[in-house]
């Protein structure tokens, strides 16, 4: 069976234009999600991995962020540089979103049913009644109990984990393709967290929606995803099917990302952390992103960038150490 | 030993990190467009305070029934008033009236309004509860109505007006230095100083009230202000200076019963009183943005 | 909900006696013997000691205190110097002149400084927004008195357009309330302004559009309730400085309210007549205050957490 791609970003650059400079936040990211996937974009903070996912719905803060090249295709139709009003008819009905901080993304003094129920009034164009009706109806998917009260409440009167079903109910309410998840997870407590992520599993199969998972914690990568893009500074860096990646890392960063999480079954010492910091998007260097930090790193790395190999189908890695350069420069220098 | 060397280590670098701060506040008014205009005009004003008297071409008492009500003209720039008073000269004279007024009043309310705060906000328990209902009860008085009542009871004089406006500043003071001394009393810094052996006196003056600072000028700043519009309101009603003292709103009072047949001697004093009062709420905006990220519009 | 009223009014009650006592012992710093003022010039010894026992003026202050409390909440503000008169008479004729003053004037501080806030904030550093800014710093700066003079000598002297004084007409209203409000105004747009350019950043804003909310719903229901919530208490200060500004104004326009009776007053040394008048002008600041407080409550419901 021919799998459809259900979102496609192609050289995504989104740049932020400000007094000290250009932040190249985004700095051509390419990815594709096909219909019922899961892929998780992966890295620290700063790598540029929430400004695309605010890029792909146009939320990037404007001025001083803009997307300056690249292409995101929704079935196959470019929604780039789209007039706003299409654009809005995209948001929360194609492609929904969901963020990290539960506690501020809702709005204070609107009760939770109506923050669902209009936005169903908006793309269903339902009437009032029934678009409440749909809501208690949603509330009761994420799995709140006596939904027909809580939709009465205002944000304040929940937890912090019904706040975040609560999320998950109103991207969900207009059945999108594509769901961005930005750190749903990270401010939950971990018994909630894995609530959480079961409902959106859940929810995923019934509805069949494709979603992009934005996280640091490659623990709920492993559980999530079908499917991982490491970034780092602004790009992918290695990109490929969640069991092969942990199996087998490509890039040294990966590997220092997957030897620094905590390790339950064996013995250690200390944690595995990668030395050095990230550098500034207002100026990075001519080489290799990662070459400061990167144990392996030669003068080639540091002269100009490498490309993105594709390795096998779907497997692919930023580094040198994988292209033909880099065994001839071994070569000549021995 | 090793606490003369921190003491001295501390205070060298409290020293450093101030004179880096007064260098990016400079920096922050230069940027600020509206506070640079703010300090402009102050200056203005401040020249005029000092060389007033030398720069009026006539006695601002002088009269001169022959010229009286006279349009601006060459000869009398502000033309002149019911009595053929020259109204520049009066308004030159006249500046550190409405100028002492405010800043006394304000000296007086700050002085008196800080030290309650700090009292309120260091030592908590009664003294804050009796502090904090006693500012409430003078906040709650209507805008200018409890230095009028103070007024009316000590009587109509200039002298009254600047203490009546002076109390009146007094609430808004505590309030401000209370809440902003409870924040600081909380760092551990303060701790610190105490366990060096600091006594509360020392601590108040020598360690919260530096720190605090930031919030007073910003408030003293918006206060003078509102008490040169109260005191020159207040002159305005006839509570205050007295004919023929030129107190701007004193001479604007005078005024307004020419507005028939001679605007400009209602005009001139209230452009003054506006421009200084627009000159320091430039300024006080200004500050607000530079001192206190928090307060930013 | 009731709960929290209670408790409201049961701290009133303190600031009300505080309000009362703060009152009454200013007029206690009136230099001079009130008897003698009242006796008039040339009484005898006699009459001067008749009227200090009936006044009760030589009883020890703080029983001077309580009688004044007790007359107070029966409705009894003394008599005016002057001409014998209840002072409460005098304030009920004045009063609700000043209240519908008072009225039209927070009306025009809501209504302009909430458009001018919200359409600076919906549009920040355009040229509208500036030029909206730039007349609030005006508005803020020019003194109500100076600008009631100028409104009168261009609209009614001038143009003849409005009646210069008094308090006959619609027509009347307007200058007086203009001149009360625009300073209200002005504080109201900027607190407005910065308010909603704070919420339009908050991480809810986001939310509203990332699900494809159209514009002016974000604005109108999303940020605007919740930019509400600040400007809600700006308003109830406002109106403390506008019952003060009733002094100033009232004596431009030679409006007959409660603010000039104030200042007449003074200027007579009616001494019983200001006091009245200022006690009523704050009970009605504290009691405005108090419903500020319950509708700051009311939207904003978060407060609860702490």
């Amino acid at each position: 069976m021919e799998q459809q791609k259900v979102l496609e970003v192609k050289n995504l650059k989104t740049h932020f234009f400000t007094k000290e400079g250009v932040s190249k936040a985004v700095d051509g990211v390419s990815f594709y999600l096909n219909k019922g996937e899961t892929i998780g974009v992966v890295g620290e903070s700063g790598c540029g991995k929430s400004m695309t996912s605010l890029s792909i719905l146009n939320l990037i803060p404007s001025p001083p962020g803009k997307i300056v090249e690249g292409e995101i295709l929704l079935h196959g139709k470019n929604i780039v540089g789209l007039p706003q009003e299409e654009l809005r008819q995209i948001r929360g009905k194609k492609i929904s979103m969901i963020f990290q901080e539960p506690m501020t993304s809702l709005n204070p003094v609107i009760t939770v049913g109506e923050q669902i129920a209009e936005t169903i009034r908006l793309h269903e164009k339902l009437p009032r009644k029934q678009a409440w009706d749909k809501a208690v109806e949603m509330l009761r998917i994420v799995g709140i109990p006596s939904p027909e009260k809580r939709a009465k409440q205002e944000p304040y009167q929940l937890s912090g984990g019904m706040r975040q079903r609560v999320m998950i109910a109103m991207a969900l309410a207009c059945s999108p393709d594509v769901l961005i998840a930005d750190e749903p997870t990270t401010a939950l407590d971990v018994t909630i967290q894995a609530q959480i992520l079961e409902i959106l599993k859940d929810l995923q199969q019934k509805m069949g929606m494709s979603i992009i998972f934005i996280t640091h914690d490659l623990g709920v990568v492993s559980e999530m995803c079908d499917k991982v893009a490491v970034m780092y500074a602004g790009q992918v860096i290695e990109e490929g099917a969640t069991e092969e990646l942990f199996e087998q890392p490509l890039h040294p960063y990966t590997r220092g990302l997957i030897d620094s999480l905590p390790k339950l079954y064996e013995e250690q010492d200390e944690l595995q952390t990668i030395e050095g910091s990230v550098p500034s998007p207002y100026k990075y260097p001519v080489g290799c992103r990662y070459a400061d930090r990167c144990p392996f790193a030669r003068d080639l790395c540091r002269e100009a960038q490498p490309e993105l190999i594709e390795m096998a189908k779907g497997r692919k890695v930023r580094c040198y150490q994988y292209s033909e350069k880099w065994n001839l420069q071994e070569s000549g220098e021995l | 030993m090793s606490e003369n060397v921190q003491a001295a280590t501390l205070s060298q670098v409290r020293s450093q990190v101030k004179k880096k701060k007064r260098k990016e506040l400079w920096q922050k008014i230069y940027s600020n467009k509206a506070a640079l205009a703010g300090l402009i005009i102050l200056s203005i004003y401040a020249l005029m305070l000092i060389f007033g008297p030398l720069l009026s071409p006539y006695d601002p008492y002088e009269i001169d029934l022959q010229n009286k009500l006279q349009g601006p003209t060459l000869d009398h720039l502000m033309g002149t008033d019911d009595k053929g008073r020259d109204i520049l000269s009066r308004i030159l004279y006249g500046s550190y009236l409405t100028l002492g007024v405010g800043f006394s009043a304000v000296l007086f309310g700050g002085s008196v309004g800080i030290l309650l705060g700090l009292v309120a906000g260091y030592y908590g328990g009664k003294i804050d509860s009796i502090i904090s209902r006693l500012i409430d009860v003078m906040l709650a008085f209507p805008g200018i109505l409890l230095a009028l009542a103070i007024v009316s009871a000590l009587g109509t004089s200039l002298i009254n007006v600047t203490i009546a406006v002076g109390f009146f500043s007094i609430p808004m003071f505590a309030r401000i230095v209370r809440g902003s001394t409870m924040e600081v009393k909380k760092l551990e810094y303060i701790d610190a100083v105490r366990t060096l052996g600091a006594n509360n006196v020392i601590i108040l003056f020598r360690h919260i009230l530096p720190n605090i600072l930031s919030p007073i000028i910003i408030q003293a700043s918006m206060r003078l202000a509102t008490a040169i519009l109260s005191a020159a309101g207040l002159s305005f009603l006839g509570l205050g200076a007295q004919p023929p003292s030129p107190e701007w709103g004193a001479m604007l009072s005078a005024g307004r019963d020419f507005l028939f047949n001679a605007p400009h001697m209602a005009l001139f004093p209230g452009i003054m009183i506006s421009f200084l009062v627009l000159g320091l709420n430039l300024l006080g905006d200004g500050l607000r943005d530079a001192l206190d990220p928090r307060m930013k519009a | 909900m009731a709960v929290f009223i209670l408790k409201r009014l049961a701290q009133v009650i303190p600031v009300i006696l505080g309000v009362t006592l703060v009152v009454f012992l200013i007029m206690q710093m009136v230099p001079g013997d009130s008897a003698v003022i009242l006796a008039g010039e040339g009484a005898s010894e006699q009459t001067i000691e008749d009227l200090r026992e009936s006044l009760g003026l030589n009883k020890p202050i703080y029983v001077q205190y309580f009688d004044y409390i007790k007359g107070v909440v029966q409705g009894d503000f003394g008599n005016s110097l002057k001409n014998g008169k209840p002072v409460l008479e005098e304030i009920s004729t004045r009063l609700p002149i000043t209240f519908e003053l008072a009225m039209y004037s927070i009306a025009i501080t809501i209504i302009l400084g909430l458009i001018a806030g919200i359409v600076s904030a919906i549009r920040p550093y355009s040229w509208l927004d500036m030029s909206f800014m730039v007349i609030a710093l005006l508005g803020i700066s020019l003194p109500s008195f100076w600008l009631g003079i100028l409104l009168m000598y261009t609209f009614a002297i001038n143009l003849g357009w409005l009646p210069v004084a008094g308090w006959e007409s619609p027509m009347h209203i307007i200058l007086p309330a203009i001149t009360l409000g625009a300073g209200g105004a002005a504080i109201v747009a900027r607190m407005t302004r910065s308010s909603m350019l704070e919420v339009v950043n908050q991480d809810f804003i986001r939310t509203a559009k990332a699900k494809g909310l159209k514009g002016y719903v974000i604005i109108f229901k999303h940020a605007l309730r919740n930019a509400m919530i600040p400007v809600i208490t700006v308003v109830g200060l406002q109106f403390g400085s506008l019952l003060g500004g009733t002094v100033l104004v009232e004596s431009v326009f030679a409006v007959n309210g409660l603010g000039r009776m104030i200042v007449d007053a003074i200027r007579t040394r009616d001494l019983p007549v200001v006091q009245g008048g200022v006690l009523v002008a704050s009970l009605i600041f504290v009691f405005v205050n108090l419903i500020v407080d319950i509708l700051y409550r009311v939207f904003n419901k978060r407060i609860d957490l702490n």
